[in-house]
């Protein structure tokens, strides 16, 4: 009997198992079939790499808003990842223990906010920021929803995810080798810079793929501050519209309008693939950064 | 070491200096954020709430009444996140004891479910909410808290899955072998050991997915629907905070964005007293672990 349950128990944490990568597979399946419809008809070039975004004319040229998605999230990356890993250079390298402690409900919490409460404090904060401060400064009018909005905003999202992952492989790094370095004569910062951050490379590229990856996808907080016009933007202080933002403020629209559904699939869809295709990437360079330290 | 040989020392000092504050600056700048955030989000809130909010539904339509609170959204957010957390926790307690107990903790199938739970943790919400819709529309069903805690509970799984995971992974060899030595079957050493010896960090986990999942806006999007009544069955469309405020902070009407302002306060203090409880249990967990 306990044998036999024993085996029962493991059948179904089995079947289980599966699902992860079941899920994975349903979900681009699932969104592959749902966006047939318009990639039978559209020529996949035509639908990535057009700008022409007239749904009630048939036209589904995404281009206006893969390029919002990689504006935004290229300005939140440049913003993020310098800051991000500095930040992970002073607390593992230099702070006292306590701070370091201290710095990680603060990171978790980061990590935890939501993405909504983000985007309440861009509207409140940062908007004006860029549309009284930043855009007379650069001499162009800007109404304050913009990319840079977007991309700052963005950044913040993104610290915790750099942070987090560029302290472990930091603190992958042998003790003793920093110990040799300073016992050379370097100064703290040699050390860092020739020993810690050369042997953390590969981890700190990684932890920027992940940092972008989260970036891209992030919908919300984004929606709220980059002002959402469907047009190609020109500057940082100029409108977007990036491809999250356009599936949420469609959807239920759409169904009046033939293939208008379709193509916000496809929009989800290209979403998906690229954040796979980074999230594998990243995995793999952390998987051989791990296997290396071994 | 060869590109500081020709340096003199003071520069490289200066350097050194340089480098210090400047890392000193953006791990300022990191904790400043946070403190700015939550600053800006209480002292815009605080004054819209109050016990009306809390304890009232939208009078007259909650883009445009200006009456009454947010009751509706705390209520639904509230079902929406608990429904989705125990789904998710049927699903992840199971898999992690699959993977950690009866495959080993070193498997292939171990490793590869591990990956696939990290692919799943990157998807956008947005991309469950769009899955979700598309499951819900296959099976027939409105937008309604069932639809909502299902595709949350999809966003929950991995999260919770790989936490619970990692807390596994730390219960000692030894425990597993002793309870098996004495002749309890796998099944039992999971329940009566396994799960025991790690509950504060399966506690943890529980919370992280929650927090994840009650502030998550886009999966419930097009799922959850919205409605100024306190959903009374699964298939009523459900209100929640999140939605509650990416809407109500668009009206034009200031009574309305109150609301929202309330909306966020409430939401930051879910996930403010579930970050305090995880650390609590977290350090608990970590107090157990036999070395």
């Amino acid at each position: 009997m306990r044998l036999f349950k024993d085996a029962l128990a493991r059948r179904a944490t089995g079947l289980v198992a599966a699902l992860p990568g079941l899920l994975v597979l349903l979900i681009v399946v699932g969104l592959f079939l749902k966006s047939k419809a318009i990639l039978s008809v559209e020529p996949l070039s035509r639908l990535l790499f057009s700008a022409a975004w007239h749904p009630l004319k048939g036209e589904f040229g995404l281009l206006a808003f893969i390029a919002g998605t990689v504006w935004v999230t290229v300005t939140a990356l440049v913003l993020a990842v310098p800051v991000s890993i500095l930040a992970a250079i002073y607390l593992s390298e230099y702070a006292p223990r306590w701070v370091r402690e201290g710095a990680k409900p603060v990171v978790d919490l980061l990590a935890g906010l939501p993405s909504v409460v983000y985007g309440v404090w861009g509207v409140i904060l940062v908007v004006p920021f860029v549309g009284e401060v930043l855009a007379p400064l650069a001499g162009v009018p800007s109404s304050g929803y913009s990319i840079l909005a977007g991309g700052i905003v963005l950044a913040i999202m993104t610290f915790p995810t750099i942070i987090h992952v560029t302290l472990e492989v930091f603190s992958s790094v042998p003790r003793s080798l920093r110990d040799a370095s300073l016992s050379l004569g370097a100064t703290k910062w040699e050390t860092t810079r020739h020993v810690v951050l050369r042997k953390g490379a590969q981890g700190i590229l990684a932890a920027s793929v992940l940092g972008f990856s989260r970036a891209f996808g992030e919908t919300m907080a984004v929606l709220m501050v980059v002002g959402n016009v469907a047009a190609v933007p020109r500057s940082l202080f100029d409108p977007g519209y990036p491809l999250p933002a356009l599936i949420a403020n469609n959807y239920g629209e759409m169904m009046s309008v033939p293939r208008y559904d379709a193509a916000l699939m496809a929009a989800a869809l290209v979403l998906m693939v690229i954040v796979l295709f980074f999230n594998v990437l990243a995995r793999k360079i952390l998987v051989r950064v791990e296997r290396r330290v071994r | 070491m060869s590109g500081t040989a020709g340096r003199s020392l003071g520069r490289r000092k200066r350097a050194d200096l340089f480098f210090r504050v400047l890392a000193t600056a953006s791990a300022a700048a990191v904790l400043l954020s946070l403190l700015l955030i939550l600053g800006t989000i209480l002292w815009k809130s605080l004054p819209a709430l109050n016990l009306s909010m809390l304890t009232q539904t939208p009078k007259g339509g909650f883009y445009l009444g200006k009456e009454g609170g947010i009751l509706n959204a705390i209520v639904g957010s509230l079902y929406l996140a608990a429904g989705a957390t125990v789904l998710a926790f049927l699903l992840s307690l199971p898999l992690a004891l699959y993977i950690n107990l009866y495959k080993g903790r070193a498997s292939k199938t171990a490793v590869w479910t591990r990956f696939f739970l990290d692919v799943l943790w990157g998807v956008p919400s947005i991309v469950y909410g769009a899955f979700g819709f598309v499951v819900m529309l296959a099976l027939g069903l409105r937008a309604s808290l069932l639809a909502g805690i299902l595709t949350v509970a999809l966003l929950e799984f991995p999260i919770m899955c790989r936490a619970i995971d990692e807390v596994m992974r730390l219960v000692p060899r030894e425990l597993t072998e002793a309870s098996a030595s004495l002749g309890a079957t796998r099944f039992e050493t999971a329940l009566k050991v396994v799960v025991r010896q790690s509950a504060p960090g399966i506690l943890t986990g529980v919370l992280l997915a929650f927090g994840r999942g009650i502030g998550d806006a886009a999966s419930v999007l097009f799922t959850a629907g919205f409605t100024d009544r306190v959903p009374a069955s699964l298939a009523d469309p459900a209100a929640t905070l999140p939605l509650a405020i990416f809407f109500q902070l668009g009206t034009p009407f200031p009574e309305v964005q109150q609301r929202a302002y309330a909306s966020a306060a409430v939401l930051t203090l879910i996930i403010l007293l579930i970050s305090l409880a995880g650390r609590a249990m977290g350090r608990k967990a970590t107090r157990h672990v036999v070395k």
